[in-house]
């Protein structure tokens, strides 16, 4: 299968590329490592008249640690390098989530960035970074500006990026007290994407020993896009038990239901996958 | 329109002028004719596509050839040495790793990436890293012992996984 003929650029700053997407609008879409590109514009359920290839966009790789204690990782940093980096692995939920997505040749050349842009409601790595209350940072030739993750997607396949906009960093704020992460997910058995996952970050914002009394829990693959489930963390907070909490793991949400599992089915392993993410990271809370 | 492209495969260097539209696997088997590298579903699924590039296994068919420009790339007809088969092949071989042949390459690529990382794989570590390649004859088991098998020869003193290019 071969897509249809496109024009092709490959800008060797941001500056270039931002420009590039302002200089064709509407005709101009961004490549980074095509892992969810390339299968549609193949299959021609997606056309682009221009691709812009910021796949060796250096500026726009690697992970660091902020100033705030916090990390920030390049948009085009790949599934495979954030895998190897302690600064990633040690957040209890990343090292859970990055082996499990798609396989090696996909995480070799898969980018978060990518994964954030694309936005496809099954993906694994929009929950984890709702659940770490991330921020993005997108430029254009307008200026640059901050998202919170909260808020970012809009629907399926579609986030708050504008069409001129170049998706940069993605910041995870430093985990304050002490804390414990965890994603568990049960995936469709061919395509590996989650038919439910389930991401939960708890915490004490005091250390030392007392209750825990911050929590944050998303979901993936549930409903028309990832979200976070304010009546899960409301009774966790309340002092539910993990189970009595996923129990509101759908709860004002309308679950999706496809030919690998119904709409009870689903609703049923979400509160599954919400209760045994939360069990692991209370353990991993200490 | 065309874009001029250089690729380094098995070591010789191709200057190109490809389709931005083309995939890495078409012009590694259309123009440089080296169709050891095969294309089961064209749908980023099977990996029988399965090549190294700059040393990581990438499905050639989820790639465009212009994303590759200045790339290094090994495919399967790189893994033999001067007529000495490389100890993957050679596990394989021993192991009865495959019947058709088809999913091959693309698993013995996998694989390349795999022990160059991790030289002492367990057997969960190569299910894992052959996660991405589809195998319809053996039922996998013969294939995990012909990596596991390479891994011995090459700790017992063969040549290192990912060799050319
Ligand atoms: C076989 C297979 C299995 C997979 N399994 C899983 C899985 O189990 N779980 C999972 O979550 N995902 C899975 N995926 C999807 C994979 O995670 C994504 O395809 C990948 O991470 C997307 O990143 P990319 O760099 O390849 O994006 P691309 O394909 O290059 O781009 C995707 C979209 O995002 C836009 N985009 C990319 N980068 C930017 C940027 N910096 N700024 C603005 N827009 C941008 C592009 O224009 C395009 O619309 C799988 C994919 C395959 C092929
Ligand atoms: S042909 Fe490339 S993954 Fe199947
Ligand atoms: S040997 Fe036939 S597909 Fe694997």
């Amino acid at each position: 299968m071969i897509p249809a003929a496109f024009a092709y650029d490959r800008p060797t700053t941001v500056d270039q590329a931002v420009g590039l997407l302002a200089a064709h609008p509407g005709a101009a879409k961004v490549i980074a490592g095509g892992q969810s590109l390339l299968p549609l514009l193949k299959l021609r359920l997606a056309r682009a008249e221009r691709l812009i290839d910021i796949g060796r966009l250096s500026e726009l790789k690697g992970v660091r640690r902020t100033a705030e204690g916090g990390v920030s990782i390049g948009a085009l940093t790949t599934y495979d390098e954030l895998g190897r980096d302690p600064l990633i692995t040690t957040y209890g939920l990343m090292a859970d989530v990055l082996p499990q997505i798609g396989d090696v040749q996909v995480r070799n050349r898969g980018t978060i960035g990518g994964a954030v842009a694309h936005a496809d409601p099954a993906s694994d790595m929009p929950a984890v970074l709702l659940a770490l209350e991330a921020e993005l940072v997108a430029r254009s030739i307008r200026g640059v500006r901050t998202i919170p993750m909260r808020g970012f997607l809009r629907g399926p396949f579609v986030t708050a990026i504008e069409p001129d906009e170049i998706l940069t960093e993605i910041r995870i704020p430093a985990p304050s007290g002490a804390y414990g992460s965890a994603y568990r997910a049960i995936e469709q058995p061919a395509s590996g994407y989650a038919i439910a996952g389930a991401a939960v970050v708890v915490g004490r914002s005091g250390g030392g020993s007392g209750p825990l009394d911050r929590c944050a829990v998303a979901l993936t693959g549930v409903g028309e896009m990832p979200y976070r489930a304010a009546a899960v963390e409301a009774a966790f907070l309340g002092a539910a038990g993990p189970a009595a909490a996923a129990a509101h793991a759908t709860d004002g949400v309308t679950v999706g239901s496809d030919i690998h599992a119904d709409r009870a089915y689903r609703a049923a392993v979400a509160a599954v996958e919400v209760r045994r993410a939360l069990e692991a990271a209370i353990a991993r809370a200490g | 329109m065309t874009e001029a492209i250089t690729l380094v495969v098995n070591g010789v260097h191709h200057e190109l002028e490809v389709e931005p539209r083309r995939m890495l696997v078409q012009v590694i088997r259309e123009d440089l004719d080296l169709t050891g590298t095969h294309i089961g579903c064209d749908t980023s699924q099977c990996g029988a596509c399965t090549v190294l590039v700059d040393g990581q296994a990438v499905k050639s068919c989820t790639m465009l050839a212009v994303q590759a420009d200045g790339s290094s790339i090994t495919t399967i007809e790189g893994m033999a040495n001067d007529g000495q088969l490389h100890p993957l092949q050679v596990g394989f071989w021993e192991k009865h790793g495959l019947q058709c042949g088809f999913c091959t390459p693309g698993m013995i690529m996998a694989a390349a990436d795999l022990l160059a990382r991790n030289p002492d794989p367990t057997d969960q570590e190569i299910r894992h890293a052959i996660e991405g390649n589809v195998c319809r004859c053996t039922g996998y088991q013969n294939i995990v012992a012909a990596i596991r098998e390479a891994a011995s020869l090459m700790a017992a003193g063969g040549t290192s996984a990912g060799a050319a290019g």
